[in-house]
């Protein structure tokens, strides 16, 4: 798998970590048990398209939002994902 | 058939041409007592415990494939206990009981080969985890010692001892941890299953659920017709939230790609079954000769069954650490196999919050010294719909209750298990 960074151009996958699917948002403070059960646990688990956060560490240090197809590793999409690296921080 | 010396002789002088098929390959009936979705170890164990333990024989087991063709398939073969947290300590021992009288019980030869399992230690903090580790092991009745650096040179004499960053100070050995074949579990559990009338059937999907006017699972629709039961059991570990979703659940569970490897085969080297603790690498040599390997998982969700580059040099380099002499050895194969990472890093075994339907998931890196375990446990739910006592909290409202079972203490985030 090689990941096309949007800064960077095209480099290999040990320079990438991932952070998982990019769906789940952080609950607003106040937020009830269930949705924070949700965020922390329930995973959609998706076979097939999946937007994920990627953090490109051995490069440019952006956080991506990249579509891979789970079945096939196959990557349609790579953007910046602009403030996601704040969200997702204190996961 | 029942095999014994007498069997294998009357099949060696008729030149083996004459050995009877082990298992029946069964066309689906319409309905059934339980129907088990996945013919992998776990549901086949569960099958055989079933109609074994619990006297319930209409049972089937279905698998999309053929039989072991996903993660039985494609594991490292390594059985083992040493567990410490309440929860699993009790379990895996129980597991472990089972493998030891597997081939009495199956009448099979699952070539179990108890040649020892060791966590080797390189600080002085690794070393005192695994001290309590090993103490909590001794309490509970199963068998654990703690090797100090001499005891390790003397039983692996090869292992890079002046490796400056992760030294070898010992490790934890549990002598009754070791290997079992693999195929041979799923081919022992379809002989036995099937000689007390459970069908197992091949080539057939499960597509979806079948519900009753207030939402029961009372069947399943497969790639072969609708199959009726009185109750579902799933095993199915590397697409359970696939699986579930059909049901209209959503599980705590990320599936992710673990490799592992196979190099060519070399003469007797490795005694036992080692772990590497300062990184994340495991090893054992099987029976033909080949060094059987693994480490960490590739880090992103996957059902892709192969793996990427970065985790195969990973893997490589901690091998290298432990053993620098391997480095000439030629690498034959290497595979991967879905895990299916649950948030705590510990299996599911409960009823769906589905009526009629009922979980075993979440097995993590860990499914294959848990299938005789898995299977007994699993049984026990389905014919008696209560949680046998050594899985009793494998539940899966654990998340939400915050009782997790985290052995490895690395949060919920499941690429770190």
């Amino acid at each position: 798998m090689r990941i096309v960074c949007p800064f960077c151009g095209e480099r290999e996958l040990g320079e990438f970590t991932c952070l998982g699917d990019a769906k789940p948002l952080r609950p607003a403070a106040g937020a009830s048990d269930d949705e924070v059960f949700d965020y922390v646990y329930l995973r959609d688990n998706i076979a097939g398209a999946m937007s994920e956060h990627w953090y490109h560490g051995g490069g440019c240090r952006a956080w991506l939002k990249i579509t891979r197809n789970t079945l096939t590793h196959e990557i349609s999409a790579v953007e910046p994902a602009a403030g996601v690296g704040a969200r997702s921080a204190a996961r | 058939m029942k095999y014994s010396i007498f069997s294998l002789a009357r099949a060696a002088f008729s030149g083996h041409k004459n050995w009877q098929r082990t298992w029946r390959d069964a066309s689906p009936k319409d309905r059934y007592d339980v129907v088990i979705i996945g013919g992998g170890g776990h549901g086949l164990a569960t099958a055989w415990f079933l109609a074994s333990e619990y006297g319930i024989r209409k049972v089937a087991v279905l698998e999309k494939g053929w039989i072991g063709s996903g993660n039985a398939g494609r594991n490292t073969t390594i059985i083992r206990s040493n567990y410490g947290l309440p929860g699993n300590t009790g379990f895996y021992e129980l597991s472990m009981k089972l493998w030891e009288r597997m081939e009495q019980d199956l009448n099979y030869n699952t070539m179990v080969s108890q040649r020892g399992v060791i966590n080797l230690y390189h600080s002085d903090a690794q070393r005192d985890a695994y001290a309590r580790r090993g103490n909590t092991m001794r309490i509970n009745g199963i068998d654990a010692e703690l090797l100090d650096l001499a005891a390790v040179k003397k039983m692996m004499p090869f292992l890079n001892f002046d490796n400056a960053r992760f030294p070898v100070q010992g490790g934890l050995l549990q002598r009754r941890g070791g290997t079992a074949r693999h195929d041979a579990v799923v081919w022992g559990y379809a002989h036995a299953a099937s000689a007390l009338g459970v069908d197992i059937i091949q080539n057939c999907e499960v597509t979806g659920f079948v519900r009753d006017a207030n939402g029961k699972v009372t069947g399943v629709e497969t790639t072969r017709g609708t199959i009726g039961a009185g109750k579902v059991g799933m095993a199915v570990a590397g697409s359970s939230s696939r699986v579930a979703a059909m049901a209209g659940l959503r599980l705590p569970i990320e599936s992710h790609v673990l490799q592992a490897f196979v190099s060519e085969a070399i003469k007797p080297l490795i005694p036992n079954v080692m772990t590497f603790g300062a990184g994340h690498f495991y090893v054992s040599q099987s029976d033909k000769g080949g060094l059987v390997f693994g480490g960490d998982i590739d880090g992103y969700n996957s059902y892709a069954q192969r793996g990427n580059m970065p985790v195969m040099e990973d893997v490589c380099e901690g091998g290298m650490a432990l053993m620098p002499m391997i480095g000439r050895v030629r690498l034959l194969r290497q595979w991967g196999g879905i895990m299916d990472m649950s948030m705590d890093g510990s299996p599911i075994i409960d009823k769906a919050p589905v009526d009629g339907l009922y979980l075993n998931a979440g097995w993590c890196y860990g499914g294959f010294k848990a299938t005789p375990g898995s299977g007994l446990v699993f049984a026990h739910l389905l014919a008696r719909d209560e949680l046998h006592k050594e899985a009793a909290r494998f539940r899966l409202d654990r998340f939400r209750r915050g009782a997790v079972i985290d052995e490895k203490g690395v949060g919920a985030q499941p690429n770190l298990h």
